[in-house]
């Protein structure tokens, strides 16, 4: 770990507070994570010093404004290892990156009969505008099964069975928000080049945490959310081989995205610019890229081994130190996502008992409702690592359940 | 954890370990469903419907320790009320998860609810079965509607 890592906490103001009397430990990242000081400054400062839209305009502060956005593309593509900055479409997050690609590239593609093919362990982000596709379209939906018992590998063994020529893409996530799974992108993605269908890399829960490559993983588009890696809130982007993305129509109508209107047609603006109609969100976007310097000067490799580390001490532990627990995921090679049931204790409660001593968790289904009922639960609890958290943070996770499972237990 | 012995008093604890008139209703005229879309929560409340007398009454579902001992009250002071009576209790039910407040007549075991109003994020837990059971009562004969409760 480098020098930036010594003074990570201090990064993030909002980590110093009481919460209920408790200093908070902080452990719902998979939801959304904390923001560096840097990347709340660089939003105060785009607003303080440079605020105008960008595009079209001749005056300074608009030129400013339309540098720092472009460059925050460059930044974007650069982190992604794309080819290019025009392979970047800025939007609100994965769920807008993955309905552009479903409406753009699936409204004009898909015919009855071609099939989509998806996994048994996909957010609703990554599954409902599919199942939306599949009704306009009268393409077919397909599944890749997550395999029985609690580890939630993807059984690649089914994947020559499902991923037959019909296939005209395949959607999954790279890393899953319940079982912190770490799927095998790049083979799943060479598997589908093989029989001619296009990939869609859910990465909400990989970006920031894992190293990105594009290229060397060999996707078609990948998706991602600002917020869930120091960004800001209401940004994210798609990446898109250029070709596709080119060859795809306008996903929404507007100002920025033409190249001439008249009043009975329009000729549309080449890629990325077709796809970001309206003022686009220029303070998130330049703030998105200034939590990609900070994340890249900690290092996404010391990151992922830092997540790593402290899931698998959690998981080690919960399973040692609390009875009764059944923890979701594999022992090893995981993200910092820990799902886990606590016999005879709802997630809820759980999850209320925990912010009464501090520990900020999630509880619910996390979205993900068709997996829960497959592994045979209505809810999970989830702790969720990140940089910043720490191993005494796991004593307080585990001494506030052993209280929590005491109490209802007895 | 003296704040959470308010929410999660012995009597909620009891309700939550043995939920009572915990099972389908074989005699029910009328099914009512509950759920929180947000959580997962599940209620199914089975009436017998007298004339406007709630005869029986009974549930079953999955949820957390408050919704399930909430519904679990529920059914013991529903049993044997008009629709009338019930929506009155409910009106009190309301009154004390949101705000605290007993209403004015003894809310006997029902008072144990009274801490949910310091969680808002559980008041819908508290009044999920409620829903389910007034849909139910004031609803069509079966099948059963469902609804998306609010508060």
């Amino acid at each position: 770990m480098n020098a930036a890592w010594k003074n990570v906490r201090a990064d993030f103001p909002i980590l110093d507070q009481q919460v209920n009397g408790h200093p908070l430990v902080y452990l719902d990242n998979a939801a959304t994570s904390q923001k560096p000081s840097c990347v709340i400054d660089a939003l105060a400062n785009y607003y303080r010093k440079d605020n105008a839209n960008v595009h079209r305009g001749i005056h300074t502060l608009s030129m400013r404004a339309t540098f720092a956005y472009e460059a925050a593309r460059e930044r974007a593509a650069k982190f992604l290892n794309a080819a290019e900055p025009g392979e970047i479409v800025f939007t609100a997050g994965t769920t807008d990156s993955i309905n552009l690609v479903a409406n753009a590239w699936g409204d004009e593609n898909l015919k009855p009969g071609d099939v989509i093919l998806l996994t048994e362990m996909e957010h609703h982000s990554n599954l409902v505008p599919w199942q939306l596709l599949a009704r306009r379209t009268g393409a077919k939906l397909r599944y890749l099964p997550v395999v029985a018992g609690d580890t939630g590998l993807l059984d690649l063994a089914q994947l020559p069975t499902v991923l037959t020529p019909e296939v005209k893409i395949f959607a999954f996530t790279h890393v899953s928000n319940t079982l912190g799974v770490i799927n095998p992108a790049a083979e799943l993605c060479a598997a589908a080049k093989k029989v001619g269908a296009l990939t869609v890399v859910d990465a909400a829960q990989s970006a920031g945490h894992l190293p990105l490559d594009v290229r060397a993983m060999g996707c078609d588009f990948l998706a991602v959310s600002g917020h869930k890696m120091c960004g800001p809130t209401g940004v994210g982007l798609l990446y898109g081989r250029k070709t596709l993305l080119d060859a795809m129509p306008p996903y929404r109508g507007g100002g920025s995205m033409i190249s001439s209107v008249e009043y009975f047609e329009s000729k549309w603006a080449p890629a990325p610019a077709k796809f970001e109609a309206g003022t686009p969100n220029i303070a998130d976007v330049i703030a998105l890229a200034r939590a990609m310097d900070y994340l890249d000067d900690l290092g996404r490799e010391a990151i992922a081994q830092h997540d790593e580390k402290l899931a698998a001490l959690a998981y080690a532990r919960l399973l040692d130190e609390v009875p009764g627990i059944r923890i979701l995921g594999p022992a090893h090679h995981r993200s910092g996502v820990v799902s886990f049931d606590l016999p005879g204790v709802h997630a809820h409660d759980v999850v209320t008992m925990a912010d009464q001593e501090g520990v900020a968790l999630r509880g619910g289904h996390h979205c993900n409702q068709p997996l829960m009922k497959k592994l045979g639960l209505s809810s999970t609890s989830r702790a969720s690592f990140y940089l910043y958290n720490t191993e005494a943070e796991i004593d307080r996770l585990v001494a506030t359940l052993q209280k929590i499972s005491k109490f209802f237990t007895g | 954890m003296q704040d959470l012995t308010d929410l999660y008093q012995s009597v909620i604890l009891d309700h939550n370990r043995r939920p009572r008139n915990y099972s389908v209703l074989p005699t029910a005229n009328r099914v009512g469903s509950g759920n929180n879309p947000m959580c997962g929560d599940q209620m199914t409340v089975y009436v017998r419907l007298e004339g406007d007398r709630i005869a029986d009454i009974s549930f079953q579902g999955s949820g957390c320790a408050i919704s399930k001992a909430s519904t679990s009250l529920m059914t013991i002071n529903l049993k044997g009320k008009t629709i009338a009576e019930a929506e009155a209790i409910y009106a009190g039910i309301h009154q004390l998860v949101t705000t605290g407040q007993v209403a004015e007549d003894d809310m006997s075991d029902l008072a144990a609810l009274a801490g949910v109003h310091q969680f808002p994020a559980r008041i819908k837990c508290a009044t999920l079965g409620w829903h389910a059971a007034l849909n139910a009562a004031k609803g069509e004969a079966t099948p059963a509607t469902t609804e998306k409760p609010s508060d």
